[in-house]
């Protein structure tokens, strides 16, 4: 064997070596986290995502509170981000003029770069108190929404709805890249095929361009929803820490995630530690989940038209 | 009408710096098909696409002269493109249907263009596929998708997608330089056909399909018309040393 083959077959099991640190590293995190959580999920059975008694000195250990924080409160994130995050990659990759485009999507992207304790900070000092005393009642007075179970009972401040407000705005970078990526990745003949039949732009962009890179955008949609589900500081910043299934938004709720970082410091009982691993092994899955089912959709769109 | 359906006046173009056609004089008489050949970039799908102001789109796109639509220049300040396009049907060198089902794809032209709805449009989408010559292969499947087709139905679906739109003009762009002989030879056929109701212009690199269809043909080099006349006359006795260098094969 010469010297450069000897040096190729190196470098080759190197890389090798290197990618499959990654999957290696995921199935150990996975096992590590399944084998802590053991006890708890064989001491709990199946009330452990079912009830909402949370008790540790009781030894009760039902996450569904949690659970169902987590996802209202990303349910929530995405209803207000996705609209307004597909508008912008609408206007960025469609509409703007090309020397406003680099700016905008700069700033858009800017938006994932800020730490999320600092959005956390801006959630309490601003965001929570402009809810409170001018949306609420806006929602309540204006629009006579009072009466609907999402938005009764009283509005201290911190609340499932502020987090969704936020979770809104730091999913929104994420959606909007991806969907302006694959409303440039449209091909070129689509929107010839729209505009020679005689639609305006506006009709090319709702007929043709979108519902090709619908799949992809639905992608993006599910990568901020994972970004979403994942959120811990700025969420147990402004949520209000309470373990109560609550149908009203304005009331304080609780996430998986800052069930997690509220109480594994105080966490004394092998019991408790594993109810919190329990906990996290249910995060994890359901991120897992919502990742691969979004890098599939892209996938499809990528790869091109589906002839 | 008598005359012309398209008709070049003094047209030149550019892209940028770069002039892509120098004072193009033609005229299309109105129910023939006019074959557009040259080598590559010579300028004939830059004119086709200058008709219906598909060339809009680029940036720094310019022209000079004009493009008459029976009688009217395109060009003319006040001319709105969307009807321009919604009467000038256009048909590409790769098949390019919505991804929606074939119903919906040639629907789409009347439901944008005229508000069309329900039984009227059903007999709009049934017309015009089967002035396409594929109503008899869809007819069972309308609600399919249109991408389950062959790349010669596909292409065939644009033609009835494009003639959903009743245009007075037919624009082509090589609809066959990626299909196989079986499936050229049917929209050969069905381009014959059509003419008895529209003009059709096509560009074709297959001198071939130049000579078998078209009434007319017209020879463009690097942006010039060098030579337009009868297919017949054209392709047996050219006038230009140029044009019988290219059809006998010598350059291109």
């Amino acid at each position: 064997m010469t010297g450069a083959a000897t040096g190729d077959r190196l470098y080759q099991l190197a890389v090798t070596g290197f990618a499959l640190v990654i999957p290696g590293l995921l199935a150990l995190i996975a096992i590590a986290i399944g084998v802590a959580a053991w006890p708890a999920f064989s001491t709990a059975g199946l009330s452990f995502i079912t009830s909402s008694e949370w008790n540790v000195q009781a030894g009760k250990f039902g996450a569904a509170p949690a659970i169902y924080g987590t996802l209202v409160s990303s349910f929530i994130a995405l209803a207000l981000a996705t609209p307004l995050a597909v508008g912008v990659a609408i206007f960025l990759s469609e509409i703007a003029p090309k020397w406003l485009r680099q700016p905008v999507a700069f700033l858009v992207d800017l938006l994932a770069a800020i730490p999320s304790v600092v959005y956390g900070l801006w959630g309490i000092f601003f965001l929570v108190p402009m809810l409170r005393d001018h949306v609420v009642p806006f929602l309540r007075d204006t629009l006579h929404l009072g009466g609907t179970p999402l938005f009764s009972g009283p509005a201290y401040g911190p609340s499932m709805l502020a987090a969704g407000v936020i979770l809104a705005i730091m999913a929104l970078p994420y959606i909007s890249a991806v969907t302006r990526e694959v409303l440039l990745a449209v091909p070129r003949s689509q929107r010839d095929a729209a505009l020679a039949l005689g639609a305006t732009k506006w009709e090319m962009i709702r007929d043709a361009v979108v519902p090709y890179a619908r799949s992809g955008i639905i992608g993006g949609v599910i990568l901020g929803l994972g970004r979403a589900l994942g959120e811990t500081m700025a969420v147990t910043m402004v949520i209000g820490n309470r373990p109560e299934i609550s149908a009203s938004l304005l009331a304080p709720g609780y996430t998986m995630a800052s069930l997690i970082a509220n109480e594994f410091t105080e966490a004394t009982s092998d019991l408790h530690l594993s109810a919190l691993m329990a906990v996290g092994a249910v995060l994890f899955v359901v991120t897992l989940i919502v990742n691969g089912i979004a890098r599939w959709l892209v996938w499809r769109v990528a790869s091109g038209p589906r002839a | 009408m008598t005359g012309s359906a398209v008709a070049a006046r003094d047209f030149s173009f550019w892209y940028g710096k770069n002039q892509a056609l120098h004072g193009v004089n033609i005229t299309v008489p109105p129910r023939s098909i006019m074959a557009l050949i040259g080598p590559s970039g010579c300028g004939k799908s830059t004119f086709l696409r200058s008709i219906n102001r598909m060339n809009d789109t680029i940036p720094g796109a310019r022209h000079e002269g004009s493009v008459l639509l029976g009688g009217k220049d395109v060009y003319a300040p006040g001319m709105d493109v969307v009807r321009l396009r919604h009467r000038v049907g256009m048909v590409f060198q790769r098949w390019n249907p919505f991804p929606k089902s074939i119903y919906d794809n040639v629907a789409y032209g009347p439901r944008i263009n005229l508000r069309l709805r329900g039984r009227e449009l059903d007999d709009v989408v049934e017309r015009s596929l089967r002035r396409a010559a594929l109503w008899d292969e869809v007819k069972d499947r309308l609600s399919e998708t249109a991408l389950g087709l062959s790349g010669g139905q596909q292409q065939r679906l644009c033609i009835a997608r494009a003639l959903a739109n009743q245009p007075d003009v037919l624009l082509l762009d090589e609809p066959a330089s990626a299909l196989d002989p079986g499936a050229t030879q049917k929209i050969e056929q069905l381009l014959f056909e059509l003419k008895s109701e529209l003009a059709i212009v096509i560009v074709t690199h297959n001198l071939q399909q130049a000579g078998r269809v078209s009434d007319y043909t017209a020879f463009f080099y690097l942006g010039h018309l060098v030579e337009c006349d009868a297919t017949g006359t054209l392709f047996t006795n050219p006038r230009e040393a140029r044009t019988e260098a290219y059809i006998t094969g010598r350059f291109g």
